[in-house]
């Protein structure tokens, strides 16, 4: 099957929109992305026809809802290549599955240093101990290791990053050593676009007995994904990012690692015996899933997954670079704009930050917006990236599987004329 | 519709700013930041008697918020404490008013020419960006920020 932009563009009714009068020229795909019509039916349809509580109720509709989305949870397991469904843990997004793991690690560390206390040691931090990010993470895998560091005495360190966008691994032996507990880092920037190749990190970090943790959110989305292949023990990440709903985000984990973590929110659903004294837990992934989930948008998403494996995520991939390709060119031949991260389309994604000299960001996309080109701007909840180049802010173009050439072409022109109006 | 966000007059005071630059003395000083964009302005106001004797700033920021600053350095500087905040009061509501407040050119002078950015609820914060940090400089400065007629 050859990739069919035009017929793919047709799913997705929001494409049709004007903005100020303009065709929707929609570059905001790495915020969040669009829905296609097959999405927003199983949702709506699951409503109108399914609505029942999850995993507690014996009637129809009960087993119907549970059904669906058990379904999604072993749909989404297969498309990350997950060992079985239960290593995937529904969240509210990647926030939330970063967290979880930051709060379990907490709770582990507890306790452990309770009299008479045990957890798995390789989830337990405490002074002396280390954890390693990298300056170009999102904020949320950045706050949540601050936060745990100060809750533990451990000590938070970071890989930097090149000129060119890309991590600095040269310091690798030093930073990720028999003190690290923890690698958790970004595998495709979400302002730089760089697809880190973290194969040598992931072995460092296995030989000094660290766990890893991979921020897949921007990647997820647009590459086929083996998490067998990729040697990790965690990835996050979210939803809204790859054609699903917001509100529904994945933790997925080696099970025998979920299985050590101790629980961090308590409630229904996450219990295998209450008594007034005590209570013993469910197995993952119930065990992370207190009270009612996201049912339809975790149906939501499995409907996502499957639009995207009929497509093919290869494809899509190929579709990404040729468009991405197409963009750096062609930004790289307007004067004063700035790319920022890898020029060229070799190991990186469909997300291209830039600046137009002498204009703020803010300005850049305003002016865009009236020509209907909807663009990120602003520091993309990752300043260290924007400190580390220099900047206050960048304006982003990200990409997807909907995205033509025209659109280039529409941002260009665009672009042209924020530089007219600042002249 | 961009014209009525991009005003000449805005663009004016974007590239030629009036006023800019840190100076001392002061007696109140004070830095804010927007979260979700990153823009910064630092404030500096000086009292001589009554009257506000300088008001100077820095900052980094869109076109909006910029000349939003020079903007209140050109109406403000050298006014007393209850005129500079009748006209603060003024702009305040001039952005807050979602583009349906008319207003008094007497009151707002080049003021006037950010109409247009309280139709964009996005930016109406980048336009009051210096006008808050100008309020809590001048709290520090020891300053009444009274309302007088």
């Amino acid at each position: 099957m050859t990739f069919d932009v035009a017929a793919i563009r047709k799913d997705f009714p929001i494409l049709d929109r004007e903005i100020n009068g303009h065709p929707l020229v929609y570059l905001d795909s790495a915020n969040t992305s669009q829905k296609p019509a097959q999405v927003l039916d199983v949702m709506r349809e699951y409503h109108e026809r399914h609505n029942a509580n999850v995993s507690r109720s014996v009637h129809t509709l009960g087993t119907e809802s549970t059904t669906a989305y058990e379904d999604a949870r072993a749909t989404i397991a297969a498309f990350i290549g997950a060992a079985s469904s239960n290593e995937i843990v529904f969240t509210k997004n990647s926030t939330e599955a970063i967290n979880l793991l930051a709060y379990a690690m907490g709770n582990a560390s507890t306790q452990a240093s309770r009299a008479g206390g045990a957890a798995d040691p390789r989830l337990c931090l405490g002074p002396g101990d280390e954890i390693v990010i990298s300056e170009m993470e999102h904020h949320s895998n950045i706050v949540p290791w601050q936060l745990l560091c100060q809750r533990t005495g451990a000590t938070l360190r970071w890989f930097g990053v090149t000129d060119d966008g890309r991590l600095d691994e040269s310091a690798l032996t030093g930073l990720v050593n028999e003190r690290t507990k923890l690698v958790s880092l970004v595998h495709m920037s979400n302002i730089l676009g760089t697809i880190n190749d973290v194969s040598r990190i992931v072995a460092r970090a296995h030989d000094v007995g660290a766990l890893v943790l991979l921020d897949c959110s921007q990647s997820v989305p647009h590459l086929p994904m083996d998490v067998a292949a990729l040697g990790v023990d965690f990835i996050a990440f979210t939803g809204h990012k790859m054609l699903g709903p917001t509100g529904i985000g994945v933790l997925w984990g080696r099970f025998e690692l979920l299985e050590a973590m101790p629980p961090v929110l308590g409630g229904g659903s996450m219990i295998e015996t209450v008594t007034m004294d005590a209570t013993t837990f469910a197995p993952p992934p119930a065990r992370f899933e207190a009270g009612t989930p996201p049912i339809a948008e975790a149906i939501g998403l499995g409907a996502a997954v499957d639009y995207l494996s009929a497509i093919g995520m290869r494809a899509i991939h190929e579709h990404e670079q040729q468009i991405t390709a197409y963009a750096l060119r062609t930004l790289a031949g307007i004067p004063d704009v700035r790319v920022f991260g890898p020029g060229t389309p070799e190991g990186r994604g469909g997300t291209v930050s830039f600046a137009v000299e002498g204009v703020h960001p803010h300005d850049v996309g305003q002016i865009l917006d009236d020509l209907g080109v909807e663009v990120r701007v602003g520091h993309h909840c990752a300043r260290p990236v924007c400190a580390r180049f220099g900047v206050a802010a960048m304006t982003r173009a990200s990409f997807y599987l909907y995205t033509t050439t025209d659109e280039i072409d529409a941002l260009a022109h665009g672009i042209e004329r924020v530089r007219k109006v600042f002249a | 519709m961009m014209e009525q966000l991009y005003q000449e007059m805005i663009l004016d005071h974007y590239k030629h700013p009036r006023g800019r630059g840190l100076r001392d003395p002061f007696g109140g000083e004070a830095h804010h930041v927007n979260p979700t964009c990153g823009d910064e302005i630092t404030i500096r106001v000086a009292v001589d008697g009554k009257h506000l004797s300088d008001i100077s700033y820095d900052g980094l920021g869109c076109s909006i918020s910029q000349a939003s600053a020079s903007v209140l350095h050109e109406l403000l500087k050298g006014l007393d404490a209850g005129e500079a905040f009748r006209v603060h009061e003024a702009f305040v509501e001039l952005m807050q008013g979602r583009g349906q407040t008319e207003p008094d050119e007497d009151v707002l002078g080049d003021g006037v020419a950010f109409a247009g950015v309280a139709r964009y609820p996005a930016r109406v914060k980048c336009a009051l960006l210096p006008w808050m940090a100008f309020k809590d400089a001048a709290a520090r400065a020891g300053v009444s920020t009274e309302v007088t007629a």
